[in-house]
């Protein structure tokens, strides 16, 4: 040990994150080519603007621009009378103008917050900025690694996806932090319509770390600007989920410490999040701030939006939605999380809860389907075509024509295992409740078949009563409910 | 060689040609060097451009999001050198 080196448990991580989630528009940002790309052919949602074409013109999508005030809305931030777009410049392939067009000096959505819950407690992270940028296309390094590739292959289809940059003070103190807080974002973006989880590609996160000495860490978690310059960072890139951001900057958190620990430098350098390895390796430097030679976008105009932000509407957000759940249906905490996860969980509810009571519909979404999708691996979004079909089932419970019990461990199981319709379900398993008057009716020939048992039964021998019943839930095919088979019974042999 | 205030020296030329991922020979450093100068020089030019009245500002300026007809994959890739399966095909960029 070097007279450097410090204990683990006195030393704080501090991480500041930039976040690129693709906006769900039509089309590109700057060209009117469909943002629907799927799994088609290369090269194939290309023009001369997202190819960069000599003299093709940009011009700026108005919903993406919609887009991006929805997001400033969401995370109160403010919105500048006016907002312009620059010219980054890098020569990389995957860039067809050899700049990229997006926001520096002045961006769209300025100093917001977002709130999030980690391990129940509530946190509050500062947004710095939030800008508006185009997606660069994409690469494949053939034969080899992206160092020992003997050729690249380059597809334009994604380039001009817009995107938007999410920029965090430097708050976050542990990756179950930037956890929380990546799914929280993606919620939000996700409950604004602008946002598809789903889509390859649709989040990207580089994540700035240091390791600062834990007293230079107020009451309140701030840490002085001054310390954090003067501490040595990494930027980890190529992380793609919430889950793999915890894994990347828990690794790194645990590689900048054991150095310390050893006396040794962190280097500033950028790294690479391996998944497929689990560790961040050393990715060759590249080009600094000033080289990258930002200038104004001549091609594009100034923004003057900030207007919008009175006009554009957008819905009800995660937490406000969650809290009406508990005043409204009644739900407790637990069930009205869970109801809420996402819109279109929430959505669901509040339709079932609509035409059934709000108890049942609870039950029956967040616990039950929630419960046997996620045992499944499977998302709500799995099985949103067939909301009708468990409206139906939950119809069938609401008017007792199914028991619960058969609802649940057959009905329901079997309508995600096999796909079909609960009636065809009910149908095929004979899981109907029996009627009334079927019931009385196989009574009366349960005590006419078996008169050993009656007579037993008015000997008082207690075993005989649980025969009868058995005889009659045969006949109804265990449709009827045991308990009033036994009263009917009683009723019939006493009367 | 100019007389302008802004001295470019081999180093910035090697630098920007890095950037721009172009080598060059110490030969061609020095040519570029002189001819950066130069052209520098050009621009100072403008200088002398009276000043005229600025038009009125545009701002503003955007298209609804509405989908256009593309390219197709063969028009996309008309220009390019080489292709390999519908993608345009270059060196090696690690």
């Amino acid at each position: 040990m070097t007279a450097q080196a410090v204990e683990t448990e006195d030393l704080a991580t501090v991480i500041g994150l930039e976040v690129h989630v693709q906006l769900e528009t039509d089309t590109k940002i700057f060209c009117s080519c469909s943002t629907d790309v799927g799994d088609d052919e290369p090269n194939t949602h290309t023009c001369p603007v997202c190819l960069g074409l000599p003299g093709a013109l940009p011009v700026l999508n108005e919903g993406a621009v919609e887009a991006a005030v929805k997001v400033g809305k969401a995370i109160d931030a403010t919105i500048p009378e006016e907002t312009t777009f620059h010219r980054k410049n890098y020569y990389y392939p995957d860039l067809p103008k050899n700049f990229q067009i997006t926001q520096y000096g002045a961006p769209i959505c300025q100093e917001g917050e977002l709130e999030f819950s980690v391990e129940g407690e509530r946190r509050a992270v500062d947004v710095r900025r939030a800008h508006l940028e185009e997606d660069p296309g994409s690469l494949q390094h053939k034969g080899g690694s992206i160092d020992t590739a003997d050729y690249t292959l380059v597809d334009y289809n994604r380039a001009g996806t817009p995107l938007m940059e999410i920029v965090t003070k430097p708050d976050f103190r542990a990756p179950s932090e930037v956890r929380a807080f990546l799914a929280k974002l993606t919620e939000v973006l996700e409950y604004l319509g602008i946002f598809d989880a789903t889509r390859d590609g649709s989040l990207r996160v580089d994540a700035n770390l240091s390791i600062v000495d834990g007293s230079e860490v107020a009451e309140d978690g701030a840490v002085d600007r001054d310390v954090l310059e003067d501490a040595n960072r990494t930027e980890v890139k190529n992380i793609s989920s919430h889950k793999g951001a915890e894994k990347a900057l828990a690794y790194e958190e645990t590689r900048q410490k054991n150095a310390i620990q050893r006396g040794r430098v962190v280097e500033q350098e950028t790294r690479h999040w391996d998944e497929s390895k689990g560790v961040t390796l050393s990715m060759r430097s590249k080009e600094e701030e000033k080289d990258y030679r930002y200038f104004r976008e001549a091609d594009l105009p100034v923004l003057r939006v900030s207007d919008w932000k009175e006009r554009i509407d957008i819905p009800e957000l995660p937490d406000a939605r969650r809290e009406r759940f508990r005043t409204e249906y009644g739900l407790d905490d637990e069930s009205a999380d869970k109801l809420t996860s996402t819109k279109e969980v929430a959505d669901f509810f509040e339709d079932v809860a609509e035409q059934f009571d709000p108890g049942l519909a609870a039950t029956w979404v967040a616990d039950e389907l929630l419960g046997e999708l996620n045992y499944r691996d499977m998302q709500i979004a799995d099985v949103s075509g067939r909301f009708d079909e468990i409206e139906r089932l939950v119809e069938l419970v609401a008017t007792d024509e199914i028991t619960t019990k058969n609802a649940r461990e057959t009905v329901l199981r079997e309508m995600l295992d096999d796909g079909d319709s609960p009636d065809d379900i009910v149908e095929r398993e004979g899981l109907g409740k029996t009627s009334g008057d079927e019931i009385q009716s196989a009574v009366v020939e349960a005590i006419d078949e078996n008169p050993d048992a009656v007579e037993d039964y008015h000997d008082g021998e207690g075993g005989a009563i649980n025969f009868l019943v058995g005889q009659v839930m045969q006949k109804t095919g265990g449709s009827a409910d045991p308990g009033d088979v036994n009263q009917l019974l009683r009723d019939e042999l006493e009367g | 060689m100019s007389d302008t205030d802004r001295v470019v020296d081999p180093e910035e030329v090697r630098h920007v040609a890095d950037l721009a991922r172009i080598d060059l020979d110490d030969e061609e450093v020095d040519r570029f060097t002189e001819q950066f100068a130069d052209i520098l020089e050009y621009f100072e030019t403008l200088d002398e451009v009276p000043e005229v009245d600025e038009d009125e500002e545009l701002a503003n300026v955007m298209r609804p999001d509405e989908v256009r007809d593309c390219l197709s994959q063969a028009e996309a890739l008309d220009n390019a050198p080489e292709t390999e399966d519908g993608y345009f095909k270059g060196p090696n960029v690690s």
